[in-house]
């Protein structure tokens, strides 16, 4: 996973799929935007069927992450810069 | 033997997107696709985790058929920072994660791009799919045989 193993995160679903993630995300974070798949977000590519929603709360980033063998995680990282960077996307 | 382009002649590749290697098809599949690519003039590059590039490694000792091979994320690094482009894009598929990745190759990548589905659920995997792209799908596990025949009556070495 590269640097985003190494951020302290929080596995909101485990084993997910794409299309969960994005409800999930749409149903529970009123402040979400949408990405294209190869977006950096903590220095790595996000995967996923576009639209990819990602969720904002406080200081915290709410994103899909898909590895091969495992599926979709949906992380929480509370990083108050790099939410400033996604909260600033038109 | 591979044919080899004549000189100036820009060299044709095709990128193999492989998956978790869990599923035993995956690795058999990849290396006849990249033999009848490479009889056609077509330069596979295969980019996929460790696991599922070990297992290619050791199948095809004097690399008959493998050439390049990339970590899967530092391919999708060079391909979003426009330093990688590819004629045909194969991505295999065995699950929501292979959807996910060829959705993603879908994006980034100007490549024809084909969806090679197998495993028990290879139906249900394709019916999911709705973005553009050409499917090849087989209800194989252990067996190869039906996915080699789909890959044979598609063809995609000769697009």
């Amino acid at each position: 996973m590269g640097c985003i193993e190494s951020l302290p995160y929080e596995v909101i679903l485990r084993g997910s799929s794409f299309k969960e993630s994005r409800e999930y995300i749409r149903k529970n974070f009123r402040e979400n935007r949408d990405i294209k798949p190869g977006f950096k977000i903590f220095d790595t590519y996000i995967i996923g069927v576009p639209p990819i929603a990602i969720g904002l709360d406080g200081d915290s980033v709410i994103f899909p992450y898909t590895k091969p063998c495992h599926g979709t995680f949906l992380l929480r990282i509370q990083d108050p810069e790099e939410a400033a960077r996604l909260r600033a996307l038109k | 033997m591979a044919d080899i382009p004549g000189e100036g002649q820009p060299q044709r590749s095709a990128l193999l997107v492989l998956g978790c290697p869990q599923v035993p098809v995956q690795t058999s599949i990849a290396l006849y696709l990249m033999h009848r690519l490479r009889q056609a003039g077509i330069n596979p590059v295969v980019a996929g985790n460790r696991s599922a590039i070990t297992l290619l490694v050791v199948a095809d000792p004097r690399r008959q058929y493998l050439g390049e091979a990339l970590d899967l994320d530092r391919m999708i690094g060079q391909i979003t920072e426009k330093k990688r482009d590819f004629e045909h894009c194969f991505v295999f598929i065995h699950n929501d994660a292979g959807i996910s990745y060829a959705a993603t190759m879908g994006a980034i990548l100007k490549a024809r791009l084909y969806a090679v589905i197998y495993g028990e659920h290879s139906d249900q995997i394709a019916a999911s799919i709705d973005f553009p792209c050409n499917k090849i799908a087989a209800k194989a596990v252990h067996n190869p045989v039906p996915l080699k025949k789909m890959l044979d009556e598609v063809a995609p070495w000769a697009a």
